[in-house]
């Protein structure tokens, strides 16, 4: 195999990443900006990089800003706000075209960079503070965001179950802020938050597809200038929760299809030796169409539309999702725990667990063809603080045995089951 | 097999159409981890009324029959197919749309025995009572799941409001009455009519050899046999030019209410020429004005009647035709309004050279964006090849548009009675 690699170098302040690649016919450039998740912030850093995106000192209103992206043959700029573990990264994504397929041959990579870094360390300002008129719009927009959580229901429950289950820990956070605190901010506070988070964050840049890392590194080093390196470590925050009594939490609003979710404690994290075999446990469990989840809930009980369960990685969570009838509650929740209980009692084949691992290595292979997945593939080892090839990845998959995975089911516990169901049933 | 490259964009594709009909497109892509592969059958939800192969009269089959049929071809009297792909790691799903059923799988591993699987699994079909039966209650589920999403409802509120008789105004999946009346024989007849090669295709692309897929794939179709089959007999009601509904209001518990405005392209079937000239035209002038950034988008944001969650699209196909523009708003009906005050205005507004040199500019750029997706690549080229339309001259077809194209279209556009607004809010 010969996989793609990652070159890193640390110049002027950030963490500078090479994906070279042929496979694309565009230039990626992705900013990765991480702080701790705190209460107190999270609502400036949900606000901050849409203001941000709306001007810049050169480009002062989002029609001059979208022009200039249109005129560097349709670049398309966009920013979010995620959360991996207890950390919140503000992600800065520009791609352009390639300019070896423009028709001119037309240069445009070192203009696009240029914008890039404007939208972060050039903003428009207006009395030396962002302009109130597009802070107000923004927070308008992002009110809006919060609240249409409400109306796609699995995201809502996934919310809700987190709420509960994570309740007085940072990952309980929710990633798009609080309304409350929303009101309150000002053009002044955000941008006095902003002065702050472009000196303390931590910045790695990403740049993937088809180029020569010399003049890339050479044009970011002259476009992007900043004082220090801010290494705040990985904020690996791995909880050894021991769960007594796994809550049970039931909720109804006005819907036709209950969703059933579950967490656990899988007490692995992305750099444990543990953590493949993890990989391997929920491929056999919930992670695929061939998974015990989706062939007893669904296929054989024709329970839900879907079933599946998905492990996360910085914190050491497994979540279970299910769309259900709701008067088949106490049959599904019984059979997703019987489930459980078969993949901790090694109830699974050496044969199914080759496909899971088949099955977790060609996902894993796909991500590598696709450049934003590449740059989630490396970040997320160096956020783990735990960087390996991708090489390394697929070969410590192959190698998990059995008892390892087993080994690790046995760390893994139920700790809060959330229903939302209809109001006339159940 | 015929050979085309295209140096512009870096691209080859091989062609052939075999003997029993079925069109065969191979694009290597060494340089990619996985190979993604797509077998269409130019058969989707509208296609209701038809005279079944071997028969004379018209038939009119329950809705919602092409996408129990997509569900249904996945089960085998040995198993689930699912399990097939998985055994050899490949993931494997399918969709239905208004006019084409696809089955697909991506794979970075044995892709011969993965295409072989794709092939034999659609061209054998096992359909008996008891797992019909079965399915009624996963796809209950699915419809369900779809009547809670709102994003959902809007979407085929607009197009319920603005077609009258034409089929696509049905729900795709259909509804929990009409898929419990859907038996074996409903299948059988509809597999039987559609599914024939002639009306298929398989595009395959991605890190392959392609000669010795190329033989296996002639080889596989070579030992199955298939009855002579001619054109197939569509019929579809006459569709009125007008909206049915120019204002339909649904009611359902959510939190911002949702509007959208329609506009009813077209209602009657296009010429291949026509047809793409009236696609890019209608693309490129509903992203020129409705973009980020663009005028009306602005008026719309600056007035606080559109969010983050505002969104286009505009989908031309034979005989019917739509753009939607909507997304969550506190003021519908303000934002009904403007949106169609904005749209009759264009009537009056022409494209200027600099203006017209940025879309064109855009619009390139983001196909070559786009081209790093190889499901994008294989999609994309399936469905122009419906139309007779190679989606690898799209760029030149683009250089080709003038900008006294973009004027005259401008001036035809917007009829107010092929206007409709479809409003979701808490009743």
């Amino acid at each position: 195999m010969n996989l793609i690699e990652e070159q890193t170098v640390n110049k002027n302040g950030y963490h500078i990443h090479f994906i070279p690649t042929k496979k694309f016919k565009t230039l990626t450039f992705v900013i990765k900006s991480k702080a701790p998740l705190n209460k107190d912030t999270i609502t400036k850093r949900a606000l901050l990089p849409n203001v941000l995106r709306e001007a810049t000192k050169n480009y002062p209103s989002r029609t001059e800003l979208q022009l200039k992206l249109d005129d560097l043959y349709g670049a398309v700029l966009s920013v979010d706000g995620a959360k991996k573990g207890e950390d919140h990264i503000i992600s800065f994504r520009l791609e352009v075209a390639n300019q070896r397929y423009l028709p001119e041959k037309e240069e445009i990579t070192e203009e696009a960079l240029q914008l890039l870094s404007e939208l972060i360390f050039a903003p428009h300002l207006e009395n030396n503070s962002f302009a109130e008129r597009i802070v107000n719009r923004e927070k308008a927009t992002l009110k809006q965001r919060i609240q249409a959580i409400r109306d796609d229901k699995i995201r809502y429950a996934n919310m809700r179950l987190i709420e509960e289950m994570c309740e007085g820990e940072a990952y309980s956070i929710h990633v798009n802020g609080y309304e409350d605190e929303l009101e309150t901010i000002t053009g002044a506070d955000l941008f006095a938050y902003y002065k702050e988070m472009v000196k303390t964050d931590e910045m790695d840049i990403y740049v993937v597809g088809d180029m020569d890392p010399q003049y890339i590194e050479e044009a970011i080093t002259t476009i992007f200038e900043r004082d220090s390196i801010n290494k705040a470590g990985a904020n690996q925050t791995k909880t050894e929760k021991q769960v007594d009594k796994p809550k049970e939490i039931i909720e109804k609003e006005p819907i036709q299809q209950a969703k059933l979710h579950i967490g656990y404690r899988t007490n692995t994290v992305y750099s444990d030796k543990e953590y493949p075999a993890l990989q391997v446990f929920n491929g056999l469990f919930g992670g695929f169409p061939s998974s015990k989840l989706f062939m007893n809930v669904r296929e054989k009980n024709s329970l839900a539309y879907y079933a599946s369960s998905q492990v996360e990685s910085h914190k050491g969570l497994l979540f279970v999702f299910s769309g259900i009838a709701p008067e088949d509650y106490e049959k599904a929740r019984d059979i997703i725990r019987e489930q459980m209980q078969e993949m901790k009692a090694g109830n699974f084949t050496e044969q199914e667990m080759n496909e899971a691992k088949d099955m977790i290595i060609h996902y894993l292979r796909e991500t590598m063809d696709n450049n934003h997945g590449l740059v989630e593939l490396f970040y997320q080892q160096k956020l783990a603080n735990y960087e390996r090839t991708l090489e390394e990845i697929i070969t410590k998959i192959s190698a998990v045995t059995k008892e390892e995975v087993v080994r690790v089911g046995e760390k893994i516990q139920e700790d809060t089951l959330y229903l939302l169901t209809s109001e006339g049933g159940n | 097999m015929d050979k085309k490259i295209y140096q512009d964009i870096d691209e080859v594709i091989y062609t052939k159409k075999l003997e029993n009909g079925l069109s065969v497109f191979l694009m290597p892509r060494p340089e990619m981890e996985k190979t993604y592969a797509i077998f269409t059958t130019k058969y989707g939800s509208i296609d209701q009324t038809f005279v079944p192969i071997g028969e004379s009269e018209m038939v009119t089959v329950p809705d919602g029959v092409a996408h129990f049929l997509e569900h249904k071809l996945f089960e085998k009297e040995d198993g689930d197919v699912f399990a097939d792909f998985g055994k050899l790691g490949a993931s494997a799903n399918a969709f239905t749309s208004f006019t084409k059923t696809a089955y697909l799988f991506t794979a970075t591993d044995h892709i011969e025995d993965n295409v072989e699987t794709l092939i034999n699994f659609v061209q054998d079909p096992y359909f008996t009572e008891q797992t019909v039966e079965k399915e009624k209650g996963i796809i209950a589920q699915e419809i369900k799941m779809y009547d809670d999403q709102p994003d959902w409802q809007s979407f085929m509120g607009t197009i319920k409001a603005m077609f009258k008789n034409h089929p696509v105004n049905i729900d795709i999946a259909g509804t929990v009455d009409s898929i419990m009346k859907i038996t074996k024989d409903d299948l059988y007849t509809c597999y039987n009519t559609f599914y024939h090669p002639e009306n298929m295709t398989l595009f395959i692309i991605g890190n392959f050899n392609v000669e010795s897929l190329f033989t296996l794939i002639e080889n596989n179709q070579a030992g199955k046999s298939f009855e002579a089959m001619g054109d197939i007999k569509r019929k579809f009601p006459d569709e009125p030019r007008e909206v049915a509904t120019k204002n339909l209001e649904i009611n359902m518990p959510v939190s911002i209410p949702k509007c959208t405005v329609g506009i009813k392209e077209s209602s009657s079937a296009l010429e291949k020429d026509e047809f793409l000239t009236k696609e890019l035209l209608t693309t490129m002038v509903v992203d020129h004005y409705f973009a980020k950034g663009g005028e009306f988008y602005q008026e719309l944001y600056q007035a606080e009647l559109i969010d983050g969650s505002f969104s286009f699209e505009t989908n031309i196909d034979f005989n019917f035709g739509y753009t939607l523009i909507g997304g969550n708003t506190t003021k519908p009906t303000e934002f009904a309004s403007k949106v169609k005050e904005l749209l009759l205005s264009t009537r009056n507004l022409e494209i200027t050279e600099k203006e017209f040199s940025r879309m064109k500019k855009k619009k390139i750029g983001r196909t070559l964006r786009a081209m790093n997706s190889l499901e994008y690549i294989a999609n994309q080229f399936v469905d122009y090849h419906r139309h007779g339309i190679n989606f690898f001259e799209m760029t030149s077809r683009i250089e080709a548009l003038t900008i006294s194209d973009f004027n005259n279209f401008l001036k035809e556009w917007i009829d107010e009675d092929r206007l409709a607004v479809c409003t979701i809010k808490k009743g």
